[in-house]
Parts: C-alpha cells; structure tokens; sequence
C-alpha cells in the first residue's frame, strides 16, 4: 500500500494552496495529483506519487550519486587489479 | 519511466551484490520492515544475489496485514448496511473477516467501491447526498497525508455524509516492539522509505541509540534495496549503529512538514492492535475531537466484537519475522490466494502473496 511512483508534473491549477492539482505523467499516462503537500513543485519537477498524492519532490542531484558511488568502486576495483 | 527504470539496471546490481560479497565477513539478520520491500526482493530474486552470511528477515510493513480482524468485522458490518456506500483501496477486498469478506459482502448487494485515492470518496459523497459514504482509512504514515486532507476537505465543505474507519498504524512503535522482543534476531534495519518521505527520520536516532542497531532509510528498486543492504552490512561490519539515508532523492531529514502538520491536526496517536501481533501502545493513529463526527465507528455505532483468528494461521510469526512463508503448514496448500486463511496471502505486501507468486515449489507443496 506504501506502493508510490515517480512522475512528472505537466501542469498545475489551483491557488489555493491547499486545493493545488498537477497532472502528472507516468511514462506517458497522465493522472491527477494533489500537490498541497509540496509547495515547492513547479511544472517540469519530478514528484514521488502516492494515492494521487504528491508526497515528495524528487532531487535529482541525489538521484544521481548511487551511479557515481558504483563507477567509483568500478575504478577501485580495475586499480586493485593492476596491481602495485 | 526516468527514476524507476536506471534502478532496475541488472549489471549495475550484481555489481553491488559484488561488492557486498567483498565487505561480508560474518553472518548478520537484516529486516526489511516494509512489505513493499519484501515484495520487491522477492520478485526480482535480491536475496539471492547476496552472500549467504546474509538472511534477509521480512517485516510487519503491510498495513492490510495487520489491520486487526475486529476491523475488518466492522468494515463488513457497515459495508452490507443498505445506505451505504462503503469505498476502500482494492487490496482490503479480499482479506478474510471472522466469516466473509468485501468482496462477498459485494456479491450479496452491499456497494463496495474500489478507490484510488481517498478524495474519491468525498466526491462520491458530494454526487449522492442521500446516502452515506464510507472511508476505509487504512495504511501507514505514507497514507495518512491522503486520508487527512480528505477528513480536512470533508469538514471544510460540510459533506456530512463522508465519514471513515481508521485503522491507521505507524512504523516506528512497531521497531520498537520487534527490538524489544526476548525473540529478536534482527541486527539492523531497512526502514520504509515511502514512510519517510512524510515522516523524515529523526524518530529513528533515538531508537539507534536506545538498541544500538543501524537503521538505514531505504527506497524500493533493486538498486536502492541492495544499496541499503550494503550500507547496513557496512555499519556492522564496522561495528557501527548509525542512521543513513540511503533514499536521499526523496526522503529529506525533516520530512515533508506541510503533510505533517495536517497530520497533527486530523490525527491523535492512540493504542493500536495489530493483526497477528497484538496491541502496540501509541502505534496507530485515531481522529482528534474536533473531527469526531467523521468516525464511521461512532457514527453506525458498530459493536466491539472479540473473535479468534483461525489457528491454522501462522501470520503473526511471519509478520514478526520468525518464520519465512513456505515454512507454515498450511501455505500453498490450505492457505492459497483464492482461499486465503490469513491477510499477508492476498495483499499486494503480504509476505505471503509474495512467496507464493513468485517463489512457490510445486514439489515443496506437494509433499506438504
């Protein structure tokens, strides 16, 4: 039930801050969301999507470090193989 | 789809499973607390890339699961009641009362509606004013931003037809009785990281401090699940008991304030039981004062029953982790998603449903 998804938001509407939906595309299917929970979030933003409730904005940056930390120990290990 | 797929990626995790095998010197009991998790460790075969110092326990994060079976008795009750539209998430439908469950209820005339989202519900209610709706607000602390703001949008607009069950439960009393347990075998943790999108994790230092195990926030791709392994076998290896975050792109320290702010408001933490497991003090979540008139018990007045769960199920040892779900008697062969003796064989979390999809030996039950 904690089942929740990325996805990215392709409009807003609403001012009310605690009325505000975005439709959200899920790799081409669009769904409403609630957008209350994450003020921050403007249209082009990656948000993590739970019972049509944005729950989080997703940091791409951080996203990316599990990739770097895997090239990092890729580069350790090809060192270790040469050898001293 | 972008963030989900480059997760799935099968060399970049055998290349963690690696490097996992490399820091393993010792045997270590790891839980994943969410049944999410489970789910997705079991479908994708995570545990058996690890090395086998390292057993993966499952734990009791499937909400549906631990709905205690006096609520589901109420659910029914009000469900097959003639005005009332009782409307819940799909996974609730099929999970066995004392004597029937939704689904029947449903067959026999009761209108039960599957909805995607707890504002559903107050629409519904708002599209028929003569009849009443029903909420089944179950889930853990990731659900209740939902079922709050419907409670707030309810009362905002004065659907006075709208009102919910609330079987809500949360994560960090359900650790705290699990390390407490004289049968705990666990050494560290994955905690939930849908969870802590809404609730952050600053419960979780206290809980590190007081049981000196680590817990890591962990998402649910394979890479993010081997990931939080790494880093959790990492801290014992080193003889450390921290809290990390290992799902850092969507879960931030503080969590998400707005949603627990409407929290605060709609909910107060009360005593909860849980399904196979028993009371928990201050693990689930009941409605304040102020919204007391959306509380479906008092409203159809249902009566507090005392029921016993089937003996045949051993659900309560496999939510608590003690035993794995092909080791029950009963699995795949009494027990069976068509005919389920116990709630984790039919939720879209439960252990059991996992195990049996994925994992089933032909030969294994048979010989049962």
């Amino acid at each position: 039930m904690c089942l929740a998804i990325p996805g990215k938001i392709e409009s807003v509407t609403g001012d009310d801050p605690l009325s505000r939906m975005g439709k959200i595309n899920f790799g081409g299917i669009l769904k409403e969301a609630c957008l209350a929970y994450v003020p921050e979030a403007k249209v082009g933003d990656y948000v993590i999507v739970h019972v049509g409730f944005a729950l989080s904005r997703v940091d791409e940056d951080e996203a990316q470090k599990v990739f770097e930390y895997l090239k990092q120990i890729e580069e350790l290990g090809e060192l270790e193989e040469a050898g001293p | 789809m972008k963030f989900l797929d480059e997760y799935r990626d099968a060399g970049l995790a055998e290349q963690l499973a690696r490097e996992l095998h490399r820091v393993t010197t010792r045997p270590w009991k790891i839980m994943e607390v969410c049944g999410g998790q489970t789910h997705a460790i079991v479908k994708y075969g995570i545990d058996e890339l690890l090395p086998k110092e390292i057993t993966l326990i499952h734990g009791p994060g499937c909400p549906v699961c631990v709905t205690p079976l006096e609520m589901i008795d109420k659910a029914l009750e009000i469900a097959a009641r003639p005005n009332v539209i009782f409307t819940s998430f799909g996974d609730m439908l099929r999970v066995p009362g004392s004597t029937t469950d939704l689904l029947s209820v449903k067959a026999k005339g009761g209108d039960v509606r599957i909805v995607y989202s707890p504002l559903d519900a107050v629409k519904l209610a708002e599209q028929n004013p003569a009849k009443e709706i029903v909420f089944f607000g179950v889930g853990f602390e990731t659900t209740t931003p939902a079922t709050a703001m419907a409670i707030y949008q309810a009362a905002l607009k004065k659907v006075g037809n709208f009102s919910m069950l609330i079987s809500h439960v949360l994560v960090p009393p359900a650790i705290e009785a699990l390390m407490s347990s004289p049968n705990c075998r666990v050494q560290g943790f994955l905690a939930a990281g849908h969870v802590c999108t809404v609730m952050g994790f600053e419960e979780y230092f206290l809980l590190v401090k007081k049981y000196r195990v680590p817990i890591v926030v962990t998402g649910f791709e394979p890479l993010d699940i081997l990931q939080g392994v790494l880093m959790t076998v990492q801290q014992l290896e080193s003889g450390r008991a921290e809290v990390e975050n290992q799902y850092a792109r969507a879960v931030r320290r503080e969590g998400n304030q707005p949603a627990q702010e409407l929290i605060k408001k709609i909910f107060k933490v009360v005593p909860r039981k849980w399904r196979g497991i028993g009371e928990i003090p201050q693990s689930g979540l009941g409605l304040n004062d102020e919204y007391a008139a959306f509380d479906a018990e008092k409203k159809f007045g249902v009566a507090e029953s005392h029921v016993e769960e089937s003996s045949e199920c051993l659900s309560g040892l496999v939510l608590q982790g003690q035993i794995k779900p092909h080791e029950c008697p009963a699995f795949g062969v009494k027990c069976t998603p068509e005919r389920p003796l116990g709630a984790p064989m039919v939720s879209g979390e439960g252990a059991c449903a996992a195990y049996y999809r994925y994992r089933r030996q032909p030969d294994a039950v048979a010989a049962k």
